[in-house]
């Protein structure tokens, strides 16, 4: 088990190395004029020009020039620094302050999509063709349909705007309360999700001969289900969340900038916007580790739920 | 079993700490209970909380609760002293500038002629690389100061006379140079800003030290929000409300979800989807006021296919304005057919004249003498919002000149900008301006003149350029506005660029507040406004 997570570390290290190569090369490939895009419509004077890309290295060019700011970024990387974005401030302070929100909103979202999701997919399972379980395929149809971009400003609107239940906006340093309805509106596509998955494996696994043996051994119904049949499975739910987490802290661009948080999405979004190469590779690069991280708890989970899956 | 158990334990801990790293921070005091006197005013996050170094309007609009310019503009846009006592000059080259008494930073700090000349030249130090660098190069000995080591420190125009008064002399007479030193970038600094003459402190922009009737409240809270409070020994005119929190947002659309909910007081800009609703959305809290943007169309003059005036003037005619105004603007921007914007003295109506008219027949008329080309691009950049009119425009190009017309999107106005200045075929291509300060000067130069910093068409009219500089070096106001004006009738008959719509302040506000005034560049007015009671 042992050998197997620091296995699993070593190889982390090099797809982080990889894909922080990756990564690097293409924001910077896709580069027009970063410092045009930084002053905007405003014309920019040789001064500013001259000083802006001897600060950023910018006037190495081609294949080398990319490798010797790759190799630049990678060694403050090592030493613990992301460097400084092009507006000049130092991107791990702008980790520091985006991270926390984010993550509070992306548990919330994972947290409404375990709770609401799972608990409608084992009941819909268990009643299949009940009217629950069809109101709920036509309720996961529409929300699966419906974009965040869509669903976001609606509920804003509604449920802020409108009829006042929830503050319209977040902000930086949110309660729990405000951050609800963003959290329901990024958890509402995992829910969906989740929720169909959880029936289709429920109502498959209530078939299997373990569950006929359970029942013929007189266990009462609700033990065959919350043991036997809910533990089993999870295993597509818990493989499905765990990627989950990933997307809802990185996907989170658009109910970010809808509930004005100043999480990783919004930042991650200006950064684009504005051409902010150094800004986009750092965010990308901590996004990676948190995949990489994600995914290695899924893969031990599975040896919880499932005693014959064995890590050498 | 073991197995099981084991990775159970390993488990664990991973998501606690994935948990816990969630819960750790965010906890650290209530924002969400605000405090009643506090007025909150939407801004984006500024780039630059310096004075010289701040060019876009969230950060200005900041630093104008925090400094207090040496002159403003009253409602005919002519400068007056606020933080000055008096800007004289007998030649408009050598200005005396003398401070009022009784001006403090908000550390305590008299402020004096020395902070102002410090200021400047760290603005002008071209190694500081300052964006509002250029605003100095009216000032003699500029030129010193740039270049990768430039060979000296300090402007040689600027002296010292006593701790009230300093002169500024001009490389060439001048007449606007009072009106530009309404700018942000002639604020005064702090000895404290520096940490050796000539550096700035890198904390200095976290919280910056004015002498404006607000002071900081705590560090600028980057993509959160800026907290100023009334500064009780600001000498000029007293601000009503205590507190202002100048409140970040990414997106426009979520401010104006906020000010509908009475969660934010002021919005400076309605955003462009919410403008057919805004008016009904909001009632009398729906504002309009000027301002000074220019949205206009450029031709690359170099291209033979436009180098003809007579096709640009042709395409200007059968463009109609109103209709795009009115149906893609909803009236936030009105028609323009000058080549300066209204608000500023010596704006005249229609300059443009009969190009500047709807009339298709004769636009079509004149535009197969002229041999225009048979098809029309027009390029914009698609970040802007500026699709729907274009394809409107280019729709009107089609059916009243009988041409193939296409909008063109690149990416950002960068891009646009990169191929312009390489000279790729790019067709027409949209721009825009906003003053830097309310002369005409800052609209002829800049656009027009042969070297001018937004010039991308390479217009170049030896005759225009002369009037321009005339009129900059003229004796009185009047004498300068007449040769503008005149230089403004040889941009009628060349017709380098097809004028399209003046901007104005679109705003709204909560019914918390009132008396809320925008200024011509975009900013709320701190001192009049008001909490409603």
């Amino acid at each position: 088990m042992f050998r197997y997570i620091l296995r699993r570390l070593l190889q982390m290290v090099l797809a982080f190395f990889g894909t922080t190569l990756i990564v690097y090369a293409l924001t910077f490939a896709g580069q027009g004029d970063p410092i045009q895009a930084l002053a905007g419509e405003r014309p920019v004077t040789p001064a500013q020009r001259a000083y802006l890309t001897e600060k950023y290295n910018l006037d190495q060019t081609g294949v080398g020039g990319f490798f010797y700011r790759y190799f630049d970024y990678v060694k403050d990387l090592l030493q613990g620094n992301l460097g400084e974005s092009l507006t000049g401030r130092s991107i791990g302070d702008i980790l520091q302050q985006a991270w926390p929100v984010t993550v509070r909103l992306a548990l919330i979202a994972l947290a409404v999509a375990i709770i609401f999701g799972v608990t409608a997919g084992v009941l819909a399972g268990i009643r299949r063709a009940s009217i629950f379980d069809n109101s709920t395929l036509v309720l996961t149809l529409l929300v699966l349909g419906i974009p965040t971009i869509v669903l976001a400003p609606l509920a804003q609107y509604f449920l802020g705007v409108k009829w006042q239940l929830f503050p319209p906006t977040a902000g930086s340093d949110p309660t729990f309360y405000a951050l609800l309805l963003p959290g329901i509106v990024l958890g509402s596509l995992s829910l969906a999700t989740a929720l169909r998955l959880t029936r289709a494996s429920v109502a498959e696994n209530l078939r299997a001969d373990y569950v006929r043996t359970a029942r013929s051994k007189g266990l009462v119904k609700r033990r065959i289900v919350i043991v036997h049949v809910l533990r089993n499975s999870l295993i597509p739910v818990v493989t499905f969340l765990g990627v989950e987490l990933g997307n809802l802290m990185s996907g989170a661009i658009i109910t970010e900038g809808v509930f004005n948080i100043p999480g990783v999405g919004f930042n991650l979004f200006r950064g684009i916007r504005t051409e902010d190469g150094p800004l986009v590779v750092g965010i990308v690069s901590v996004l990676v580790v948190v995949y990489l991280v994600s995914n290695l708890v899924v893969d031990v989970l599975y040896a919880v739920l499932d005693p014959r899956i064995r890590y050498e | 079993m073991r197995v099981r158990r084991l990775a159970a334990w390993t488990a664990l801990p991973l998501a606690v700490t994935l948990g816990l790293a969630a819960c750790g921070s965010g906890g650290d005091g209530g924002s969400g209970g605000s405090d009643s006197s506090v007025v909150s005013i939407q801004i984006a996050e500024p780039k630059h909380l310096v004075p010289t170094n701040t060019t876009e309007t969230s950060g200005s609009q900041v630093l104008a609760g925090l400094f207090s310019p040496l002159v403003d503009y009253d409602a005919q846009n002519k400068p007056y002293e606020v933080a000055a006592q008096s800007i004289t000059s007998s030649d408009n080259k050598v200005w005396t500038i003398k401070l009022k008494d009784g001006f403090t930073f908000h550390n305590g700090e008299k402020v004096t002629s020395e902070d102002y000349i410090n200021a400047w030249n760290y603005g002008a130090y071209a190694p500081n690389g300052q964006d509002s660098n250029f605003f100095f190069e009216k000032i003699a000995g500029y030129a010193d100061l740039q270049g990768k080591a430039p060979k000296a420190k300090e402007m040689s125009g600027l002296k010292k006379v006593d701790d009230l008064t300093f002169t500024a002399t001009l490389s060439e007479p001048y007449i606007d140079f009072k009106t530009t030193l309404g700018y942000n970038a002639f604020y005064p600094m702090p000895d404290a800003a520096f940490s050796a003459p000539g550096v700035l402190k890198d904390s200095y922009e976290q919280a910056p030290i004015g002498q404006g009737p607000f002071k900081m409240k705590g560090a600028w809270q980057h993509d959160s929000k800026i907290d100023v409070e009334r500064y009780d020994a600001y000498p000029g005119e007293k601000p009503k409300v205590k507190n202002i929190e100048f409140r970040i947002y990414q997106q426009l659309t979520a401010a104006y979800a906020d000010v509908l909910a009475d969660n934010l007081d002021v919005l400076p800009t309605i955003p462009t989807e919410s403008l057919s609703t805004a008016p009904s959305d909001l009632g009398d809290r729906y504002r309009t006021s000027p301002m000074s943007s220019f949205q206009f169309l450029a031709f690359p003059t170099f291209d033979k296919d436009y180098s003809s005036p007579d096709v640009r003037k042709a395409i200007s005619m059968a463009i109609d304005r109103d209709e795009i105004t009115k149906s893609v603007f909803k009236g936030s921007q009105t028609s323009a057919r000058s080549f300066v914007s209204p608000v500023l003295p010596g704006y005249r109506e229609n300059t443009a004249g009969k190009a500047g008219e709807f009339n298709p027949t004769e636009a079509k008329k004149l535009y197969q003498a002229a041999g225009g080309p048979s098809k029309i691009v027009i390029s914009y950049n698609g970040d802007g919002g500026h699709k729907d009119w274009v394809d409107a425009t280019v729709n009107q190009l089609k059916a009243n000149l009988g041409v193939d017309a296409v909008g063109s999107a690149e990416p950002k106005f960068a891009d646009l900008l990169t191929k312009v200045e390489k000279k790729t075929p790019v067709g027409a291509f949209r721009m825009g301006w906003v003053m830097d300060y309310p002369t005409m000067e800052d609209y002829l130069g800049p656009l027009y003149s042969t070297n001018g910093s937004s010039n991308y068409y390479g217009y170049s009219n030896p005759e225009f350029d002369k009037l321009v500089k005339e009129g900059s070096a003229a004796k009185t106001q009047d004498e300068a506005i007449a040769k503008y004006q005149q230089a403004e009738d040889i941009l009628a008959k060349d017709m380098p660029v097809i004028p399209l719509r003046f901007g104005e302040n679109v705003f709204g506000h909560s019914s918390k507040v009132k008396n809320v005034e925008m200024d011509l560049f975009q900013r709320v007015n701190l001192v009049k406004i008001e909490a409603a009671s």
